[in-house]
């Protein structure tokens, strides 16, 4: 029997020449990955376990994100545990302040993943490298910990979910949409323990940044994993950054999945997450008259913080004006898309329409730090969870969309279909 | 191994945003976060839960987030076993990590209601409400599965083998 594209991968990763679908495996690492949060939880069950070792030094990465720059003591006495941690086993890839962006939009940058690859991070949205055709996936501190000891971790192979993208998407649809309209499909725990492939004609359409912001939000539907296939785009993004070198699985013709879906992407519109939950999607047309106001308009995060993102927000906002009573807070993913951002006049513009730009942190969208959300208010925000109280007060309201309709209604106050403007 | 208790029962997808809320992520002390354990979809948890006590859910319970803070708040809470009709992934494997009893079964879960008195034997998988003296079956832990929870977790686990 054949196997898909994730099981080659493990399959090379455990030694084996072939697995199959709830087979349990032990295998070798390409990275290990913790945040300003996780990390002090692995840290001390190493030092629970007397363990004064890491395997090595090179294929750690530790990116002080979520409550950084420090939003207080406890924070940051967080990262300073990480960064003494650091220093002692001179962990190569320690990012902090100045150097560091949101960690799922920094690993790729700097090319400290790439395809073939096989990951686990002390975060959920570590699935976001399966966007470069690696195998990667989000565990817990304990996990993290044993990882960074030994450099191995043991999987159950999941089975796959198979979506067949056909068509070209059109006007403001961009990977945001496709995700959304997925997740609305099959629900938040359509996918769960499961791969979900990512293939067909439509792909080559996908951008690369619209593919690592799909293969981020693949946990939202409860999925071990989700991953696409390298072509042409992934080898150009990889193409002097990725600095290991790359290897191409590709899954057997004759490979089992679970159910086949094929979505028309050249069908799909601009779609929103209504609270508490990711699949609650609506399309803007189905939103109709019943006009949602907005308080908060968030644009950013390790889902939609990337340049694409940052552009389709700039052409928005260009010569308009943020909303009286909207605040629009806009934060690049990392210091090199900040830059960018800078010099292709994209922060005048944000600036100019009446928004803020943040330096890169997680802060807003887990309601740890800059811009929560007081009592009934609602959001608009790009970023990738409406659970309730994730902003903020427990009464708030967060709506998920894409940054051209989070920047669309920003200008509106309310949600706005961005062909509305 | 066998834990009976009280029931504190909730719905489908109860995420680890409300299992204890990122606001108070910025310590890894068991103790501080299981003050907030729950708080965001039942604000009395913590002051009406005993230990030993037992949560049922429904679907997909401990979604969302990664953070081991979610498994740690329950345990800490005094929580000795949650049953649920399914577990996300992530937090599945981190409840055996920390050493947090967990089960699945759906009749369990769809049958249990907030208040009722549940004993849960892990050698036999079998979970008996003694409120309405109704059983359930469902999977027991192999061996070191268990070892791992009445170890404290897996590090300590291995600390033990080494």
């Amino acid at each position: 029997m054949g196997m898909t594209m994730t099981q080659k991968i493990l399959a090379a990763h455990a030694g084996l020449d072939s697995v199959t679908a709830g087979q349990l495996i032990e295998a070798k690492l390409d990275l290990v990955l913790g945040n300003d949060i996780t990390s002090p939880v692995a840290i001390n069950e190493l030092e629970k376990a007397g363990v004064n070792k890491i395997f090595d030094r090179e294929r750690i990465a530790l990116v002080m994100d979520h409550f950084t720059p420090n939003k207080d003591i406890k924070a940051a006495e967080q990262v300073k545990k990480v960064r003494t941690f650091a220093r002692k086993y001179d962990v190569l890839n320690y990012f902090d302040v100045g150097q560091m962006g949101i960690e799922h939009a920094l690993l790729p940058e700097q090319g400290l993943v790439g395809p073939g690859d096989c990951v686990i991070g002390a975060d959920s949205h570590t699935c976001t490298y399966g966007a470069l055709g690696a195998f990667s996936t989000g565990v817990g501190s304990t996990d993290m910990a044993a990882g960074m000891a030994t450099g191995k971790t043991w999987f159950k192979v999941p089975s796959a979910i198979k979506f067949v993208l056909t068509g070209k998407p059109q006007g403001w649809v961009t990977g945001k949409d496709v995700i959304l309209h997925i997740i609305g499909m099959i629900g938040v725990d359509g996918a769960r323990y499961k791969s979900m492939e990512f293939t067909g004609d439509g792909v080559k359409h996908l951008s690369m940044d619209s593919r690592l912001c799909i293969a981020n939000m693949a946990i939202e539907a409860g999925a071990k994993n989700g991953i696409f296939p390298v072509d042409e785009v992934t080898e150009e993004y990889c193409k002097g950054r990725f600095q290991r070198t790359p290897v191409v699985y590709t899954a057997d013709e004759d490979a089992e999945y679970d159910e086949t879906y094929t979505i028309d992407l050249s069908a799909l519109r601009p779609t929103v997450a209504f609270p508490h939950l990711p699949e609650n999607t609506r399309t803007v047309d189905e939103i109709g008259e019943k006009k949602v106001k907005i308080d908060q308009s968030v644009i950013g995060s390790c889902t939609n913080g990337r340049l694409e993102d940052l552009r389709a927000a700039a052409a928005i906002l260009k010569g308009r004006k943020v909303a009286k009573d909207v605040r629009c807070i806009i934060f690049p993913g990392t210091q090199t898309i900040y830059l960018q951002a800078m010099k292709e006049g994209l922060l005048e513009i944000f600036i100019e329409a009446g928004a803020v730009v943040s330096t890169p942190t997680c802060g807003p969208c887990l309601g740890g730090h800059m811009g929560i959300l007081a009592e009934n208010e609602k959001a608009v925000s790009t970023t990738n969870r409406n659970f309730i109280g994730r902003m903020g007060h427990i009464t708030s309201e967060i709506y998920l969309a894409s940054p051209a309709v989070a920047a669309a209604s920003a200008v509106t106050g309310y949600i706005t279909d961005p062909d509305a403007l | 191994m066998q834990a009976q208790g009280r029931v504190h029962k909730y719905g489908d997808n109860v995420d680890t945003d409300v299992i204890i809320p990122a606001r108070y992520l910025n310590t890894s002390s068991h103790a501080e976060l299981a003050a907030h354990c729950m708080e965001d979809i039942d604000a009395g948890f913590v002051r009406n839960v005993k230990p030993g006590e037992i949560m049922v859910a429904g679907k997909n319970f401990g979604c969302g987030s990664s953070r081991e803070h979610a498994p740690i708040a329950i345990k800490a809470s005094g929580i000795s076993c949650v049953i649920a009709s399914t577990f996300a992934r992530i937090f599945y494997r981190n409840a055996l990590n920390i050493g947090l009893a967990i089960l699945e079964c759906d009749e369990a879960s769809e049958d249990i209601k907030n208040g009722d008195e549940v004993k849960v034997d892990f050698d036999t998988g079998v979970i008996t409400n003694l409120t309405t003296g109704k059983t359930y079956q469902a999977q027991p832990f192999p061996p070191f599965i268990q070892n791992i929870i009445t170890s404290g977790g897996l590090m300590s686990s291995i600390k033990d083998r080494l």
